[in-house]
């Protein structure tokens, strides 16, 4: 635990770094970038920067880093509070922006043009007392995919409502097995307890009416008879439609199961709509996406706002490098190559209407439906406790899925927990 | 500098004992520097933490609240007593319950094991230096990369674990092994056992081979039943070596962290100490809180190597026998 000394010799290098750039006329330098590697990321990210790297003579170099946004926070967080010099810029999860915002430089002058140009609500949501933490590169909202063949051949409708949900995988799930496919399954989402369980469990209960965990205005809403419905009903796929394995799937195990053709349903995230459609893919030109079921024709869809963003460390010793590069990646060039790439929506506005996106990824148009219902997770309102709030609800979650007390049980304790930690204010 | 002068100025005046034990000191001092940097140091570091409300935003801005983040008790005006901090955390004592079963059930099975596994490597066969050598692979392996690879394993769908056992009709329905929280301490549990059992294998091994071959021969002439043989020489005579094994052992298991932080982070029927101050200190808000549980871990392991060296008598100090 010695981070603390660390840091300070760390903080002390960085100073010396910093002046000797400063005295040394301006050289090719590399630049390294660190982000989590989920799906084709990684591959492309090569593609992606060059033509920056071509413009100014710098190089990029990823740090990949796991998949479980979780996993990167607990790195990311001890290596600024160590005031790591290695790593220049940060790919950051559309949450962390309370919770790191001491660390990262203030973009707002430096993209003072280009903030414009994005969504309003996504430049506030990276936005801490008046302070831009970072810049959005892509905005994430999942979609429900289906079988598009299967649901033909068992002339069921696309569902709107979770039970038309349950009744259609139910129906196929049966039909494949019946045909000779026993490992066929009718949903597969995230159930492993972690960030991810969160957006799911979200999408639930709001789009049963239950609200949104936290509301905006700090008061805690979890504990209510729309969200204890929304979960009993979740709970009611696992080993029925979806494998009991499925609490501990992330994003890359129901994608897995989905494109090697082995289930009717899956809700995921944009990124795997390009991945279905790759060559390698069992499922490739088979499915569509649509907005995720609501709880009664009454209710709502909602989708879980996601979104990755880039910001600059402030002990990067290459800062002005760091921003133009923050600035290309957050630009309209890398934002359509991505869109391309690897289906990432854009947060552009004017992307939307681009020709070519719309040709390459003609879902992409689409989505800005999906991504008109998405619902914010509560990190604005809960601020630095925002990761507890979220481990204490999908820990509820995931016990009530697990079979460990009813759901209106852990909710009334999730409640009773959050109001403790809440205490006086977030 | 001053031990070149001592030694040559007042060699003669020291015996040969002090001499040596000087000598000794230097010899051990940049080790016992090194320590000091890398163990002592960080650990006053996190009980200082501990009693402070220190945030990883923060580090140098702490202030002393002393035992709060242990325990803390509080008077409402309604005259109703708040008990807060680690010591009454249910999921602190979770953790520790969770810790002291993996550790309990696998460094019995370990042992039991290893001592199995040494027994067969003690006997003359052909190729034993060879079945020496690929027996301690699985304690070769990282264990990161171990327990990604179970966790490829047991996957539910894929896994070659649920394949193998339905071909063999173990299992009628694939076994979701991480994500049940019924199956989750198996999981674990199994992957210890087979990355460790080696270790203890080979310490028992080293024990073993210093029983000397005579007293068997002894036995044998005798004709005494092995069994007897086991339970009435082996065992005793390699005792000594097996309490260190298990001390060693103990200690690790203890503080398990690698393991299940791969294969089930957040699983509330593995959380073990490590895991969940890591998780208080990095992933939320509460760096202080974190360190006072680092610090009870730390008390703990101490407490128990105590006892245990006091229970079992086991002697340290290198001398050998009793």
């Amino acid at each position: 635990m010695s981070y603390g000394f660390k840091g300070r010799v760390l903080r002390s290098s960085a100073v010396l770094a910093l002046a000797s750039a400063l005295a040394t006329p301006v050289m090719a330098e590399e630049i390294f970038y660190v982000s989590g590697a989920v799906g084709n990321a990684v591959e492309n990210f090569k593609t992606l920067v060059k033509p920056w790297e071509e413009a100014t003579g710098n190089t990029v170099t990823l740090v990949p880093m796991p998949a479980s946004t979780s996993d990167q926070f607990g790195q990311y967080r001890l290596w600024l509070a160590a005031g790591a010099t290695d790593i220049d810029l940060y790919q950051t999860d559309v949450i962390w922006a309370p919770q790191l915002a001491d660390h990262f430089v203030d973009l707002s002058e430096a993209a003072k043009d280009l903030a414009p140009q994005h969504f309003p609500s996504i430049i506030q949501s990276q936005t801490v007392n008046g302070k831009l933490v970072a810049l959005p590169i892509f905005t994430d909202a999942p979609a429900l995919y289906y079988r598009k063949d299967l649901l033909d051949k068992y002339g069921v409708a696309v569902p709107t409502t979770w039970d038309e949900l349950t009744a259609a995988a139910q129906k196929i799930q049966d039909g494949e097995r019946a045909a000779g496919n026993a490992d066929f399954w009718g949903y597969v989402w995230q159930g492993n307890a972690y960030e991810g369980l969160t957006c799911n469990a979200l999408e639930w209960i709001k789009s049963f009416g239950g609200g949104q965990i936290v509301e905006p205005d700090g008061t805690i809403s979890v504990n209510n008879p729309n969200a204890v419905k929304a979960l009993e009903t979740a709970k009611g796929w696992v080993g029925t439609i979806s494998p009991e394995g499925v609490l501990a799937y992330q994003e890359e195990e129901a994608r897995g199961l989905w494109q090697t053709g082995n289930a009717a349903f899956m809700r995921n995230w944009p990124y795997a709509y390009g991945l279905g459609n790759g060559d390698d893919s069992a499922v490739k030109g088979k499915f569509a996406v649509a907005t995720l079921p609501k709880g009664t024709a009454d209710d709502t869809s909602a989708a879980t706002l996601g979104g990755w963003n880039v910001a600059v460390s402030k002990y990067s010793k290459h800062q002005d490098i760091a921003i133009s590069l923050a600035l290309y990646l957050a630009g309209p060039e890398a934002q359509k190559q991505r869109a391309i790439a690897e289906t990432n929506l854009p947060t552009i506005v004017a992307l939307y209407d681009d020709a070519d996106i719309a040709a390459a990824a003609p879902i992409i148009p689409q989505w800005k439906e999906v991504f008109l219902n998405a619902v914010p997770r509560p990190s604005a309102p809960t601020l630095g406790k925002y990761n507890e709030v979220s481990s204490k609800f999908w820990s509820a979650v995931h016990e009530t899925l697990s079979g460990n007390g009813s759901a209106a049980d852990n909710l009334e304790v999730l409640e009773s927990d959050l109001t403790e930690l809440k205490g006086s204010a977030w | 500098m001053t031990s070149a002068n001592t030694a040559g100025s007042t060699g003669n005046g020291l015996s040969l004992h002090q001499q040596r034990q000087k000598a000794a000191f230097w010899f051990l001092a940049p080790m016992l520097a090194a320590l000091f940097c890398v163990a002592a140091w960080p650990l006053m570091r996190t009980v200082w933490f501990s009693l402070t409300d220190t945030s990883l935003n923060d580090l140098y801005g702490g202030k002393w609240i002393g035992f709060d983040n242990y325990l803390s008790v509080r008077t409402l005006a309604s005259g109703k007593v708040i008990y807060r901090g680690t010591l009454v955390d249910p999921a602190w004592w979770n953790a520790v319950w969770n810790t002291v079963r993996f550790s309990v059930v696998s460094v019995l099975c370990e042992t039991v094991l290893g001592l199995m596994v040494a027994l067969v490597l003690n006997a003359e066969f052909r190729g034993r230096g060879f079945v020496r050598a690929a027996i301690l692979i699985p304690w070769a392996i990282p264990t990161i990369v171990s327990a990604k690879m179970w966790a490829w394993m047991l996957n539910d769908q894929y896994g070659i674990i649920n394949d193998m056992a339905l071909r063999l009709g173990l299992i009628t329905d694939k076994v979701a092994w991480t994500a049940n929280s019924d199956t989750a301490m198996y999981a674990v549990l199994m992957v210890d056992i087979w990355k460790t059992t080696p270790f203890m294998a080979l310490l028992c091994l080293a024990g073993l081979q210093m029983v000397p071959r005579d007293i068997y021969e002894a036995a044998k002439i005798d004709g005494i039943h092995p069994v007897k043989v086991f339970f009435r020489i082996t065992l005793p005579l390699i005792r000594p070596a097996l309490m260190v094994a298990v001390i060693f052992r103990m200690l690790d298991a203890l503080r398990v962290f690698d393991l299940i932080y791969v294969l089930t982070p957040n699983s509330k029927a593995t959380k073990t100490m490590s895991v969940i101050s890591r998780e208080n200190l990095i992933d939320f808000d509460k760096f202080a809180y974190g360190s006072a549980q680092s610090t009870l871990l730390f008390v703990i392991l101490a407490v128990f190597v105590l006892l245990y060296i006091w229970l079992g008598r086991v002697d340290l100090s290198g001398d050998g026998g009793k």
